[in-house]
């Protein structure tokens, strides 16, 4: 089948996380927003999407299973749910694209190995300290070699939710492993902090790497393109302090500061995430049309 | 009517790793946790500063592994409990596991005093281990003793057998201390705790208005060593105690050869309220931070009491070290 324009997707979970993506989607040029699913008829994000426009139901994944207009599936529900999700949108031919940390998929980071899974049914996004680190890590890794890869990732308590807070050692496991897998570093560890600060702190991650190769030059290179590539679709992502290089140690400081599309702007960690999906979401669906035979708009 | 007992809970051995930048070696924590053992404390906590898993560029790395401490110290302590202290957020579940197989029977889960949802899984884990579990509320000089006492009924809702209040920042006054454990006492059905920090000069002061106000476990250390300008000292509050009715099961000439003989000798730098120490607590700033200070200071050529008040408008908390080199490279860049 010959696809034309643009991409039908659907979100399902209306949360914080679901919605504010819906924000996103709706600016992309590739991404058509089809139907944003969720189970409570009078939730505030399936009401928000209605005054979008935006065709919405409460019967839950059933019909977005059914619509095979549908090709990419954003599933901003929780680990628990996408377990059951991930088979069910595999076998109805769609692409998840997994906002959560059930890590069926592939661990995809936008800036770093997206081309690599292209093809793949499946896309897990990590964490959002992982999409705010791991990109530093791999930069610094391919300029001078990383033997361990240590990040802190800071966020405001009002940015936390019950899913990071009931699950705050699967959420450093995960990003540890990302650093490793992703990052290409030999070891990696992975510390979450919240601060209760009021107002509230924008993200910051504090990123250490211990290097195989002292070459200053290079690794302030590498890591100066990597944030520029990562502004791309994060426009708020920020170098705080530059690489300070003290022997073979390596210390980057990155903040991350929202769009404010529906969460305010000190939740970078949450936006962060929502900007990679769509991110993703977008390359995914120039490389359908492309196969398809289709058209790209441009 | 005074309580039967006042638990002694020794930090010697995990808040004074902090007066060692961690690098006690297995065979000094032997020797000091036998000496803690003989006088008598009830438990004797131990490993790097910042807990299980703690061993890192953020936090400084330790002489030694986690595990080779626990075996070091189980294989000379015949009679006060083990115990370790667990940050969500920085140690695992795993940590937690590996520790029991050392034989630890107690376990604190520390949070920040507003976070303590964050410790939920890790109480459950430890209840399901068999252990004690302590819930730990750190920086609690950060909110009014009534907040204090809700948070401390979420620990005891989530299965904790004990609840402590922590003054990270040693910013606390006696009377301060008073409201929150009066407080906490009110409104929960388990045994309360506290943990002072002697940036004030108040930590033995607090520990004794602790108890005044119905505390039965404190935390003491071996020469006050700990974070910052240190913990309560053990000798001098078991000697307090004692001279005000309450029993703690610790020999006093024991507790106190041990400190000398033992503890004393080891000291890397005196343990005292030097002026940046004395600025963590008017500030109220995490007492861990006060030798990364001291590092950023030289590093970046500013003075180590402007980081540390910046640190404290910013309302940084526990575990926020990276802060330090930020806000140190930030003020060296101002003209």
């Amino acid at each position: 089948m010959k696809l034309k324009g643009r991409i039908r997707v659907a979100i399902i979970g209306p949360g914080n996380i679901g919605t504010d993506l819906m924000y996103k989607v709706l600016r992309s040029k590739n991404l058509k927003l089809d139907l944003v699913a969720g189970v409570v008829e009078n939730s505030e994000g399936l009401a928000l999407a209605r005054k979008e426009g935006v065709p919405v139901t409460s019967g839950g994944i059933g019909p977005i299973l059914e619509n095979q207009e549908i090709k990419i599936v954003f599933d901003a529900t929780g680990a628990k749910a996408h377990f059951i999700h991930a088979p069910m949108l595999a076998a109805a031919g769609k692409i998840a694209i997994d906002l959560t940390p059930a890590a069926v998929g592939p661990y995809v980071v936008p800036a770093v190995n997206i081309e690599d899974h292209l093809n793949s049914p499946n896309i897990n996004l990590i964490t959002c300290g992982g999409q705010a680190t791991i990109p530093i890590v791999y930069a610094i890794n391919k300029a001078a070699g990383v033997l361990y890869a240590e990040i802190v990732a800071t966020i405001s308590s009002k940015s936390a939710g019950p899913g990071t807070r009931q699950n705050i050692d699967e959420f450093t496991k995960t990003t540890a492993a990302g650093l490793v897998k992703i990052g290409g570093a030999q070891r990696g560890k992975a510390i979450i902090i919240l601060n209760p600060a009021d107002p509230p702190i924008l993200m910051r991650n504090t990123i250490y790497t211990l290097v195989r190769e002292n070459s200053a030059a290079e690794i302030k290179k590498a890591v100066d393109d990597m944030v520029a590539l990562i502004q791309e679709y994060v426009p708020g992502y920020r170098l705080k302090m530059p690489p300070l290089i003290e022997g073979n140690k390596v210390t980057t400081m990155i903040e991350v500061k929202g769009a404010g599309d529906y969460l305010p702007e000190y939740s970078g960690n949450l936006d962060i995430i929502t900007a990679a999906a769509v991110s993703v979401a977008e390359k995914l669906a120039v490389n359908l049309l492309q196969q398809s035979g289709g058209e790209v708009v441009a | 009517m005074l309580p039967e007992r006042i638990q002694i809970i020794d930090m010697t051995l995990r808040d004074g790793s902090h007066s060692f930048d961690h690098q006690y070696t297995p065979a000094q924590m032997a020797a000091i946790s036998k000496g803690l053992d003989e006088a008598g404390v009830d438990y004797i906590e131990i490993g790097h500063g910042d807990g299980l898993g703690a061993s890192s560029l953020q936090y400084g790395l330790s002489a030694a592994t986690d595990a080779e401490y626990l075996q070091a110290v189980s294989a000379v302590v015949e009679r006060a409990k083990i115990g370790v202290l667990l940050l969500p957020g920085i140690g695992l579940k795993e940590d937690l596991e590996m520790a029991k197989g050392y034989g630890v029977r107690a376990a604190k889960i520390a949070c920040l005093v507003t976070e303590v949802d964050i410790g939920q899984q890790h109480i459950e884990l430890a209840k399901s281990l068999g252990l004690e579990a302590i819930g730990f509320m750190m920086m609690s000089h950060l909110i009014e003793p009534e907040q204090v006492a809700i948070k401390a009924k979420l620990f005891a809702d989530y299965g904790a057998d004990i609840v402590y209040v922590v003054d990270s920042a040693g910013a606390l006054l006696p009377a301060d201390v008073k409201a929150r454990i009066t407080r906490t006492r009110e409104l929960v059905n388990i045994p309360v705790g506290f943990h002072a920090h002697n940036n004030l000069g108040c930590a033995v002061g607090n520990a004794l208005a602790a108890v005044e106000a119905g505390a039965t476990y404190i935390d003491v250390a071996l020469c006050g060593l700990g974070a910052g300008a240190g913990n309560a000292q053990s000798e001098a509050v078991v000697a307090a105690l004692m001279k005000m009715g309450y029993k703690t099961g610790v020999d006093l000439y024991k507790i106190s050869d041990v400190a000398q003989d033992i503890a004393r000798p080891m000291l890397r730098r005196p343990q005292e309220i030097d002026r940046a120490a004395l600025m963590l607590g008017y500030s109220g700033v995490y007492s861990s931070f006060l030798l990364h200070t001291y590092r950023a200071a030289e590093k970046f050529g500013v003075d180590a009491r402007d980081i540390l008040v910046e640190l404290g408008r910013r309302k940084t908390v526990g575990g926020q070290e990276d802060m330090i080199v930020d806000v140190a490279f930030e003020l060296s860049q101002k003209p």
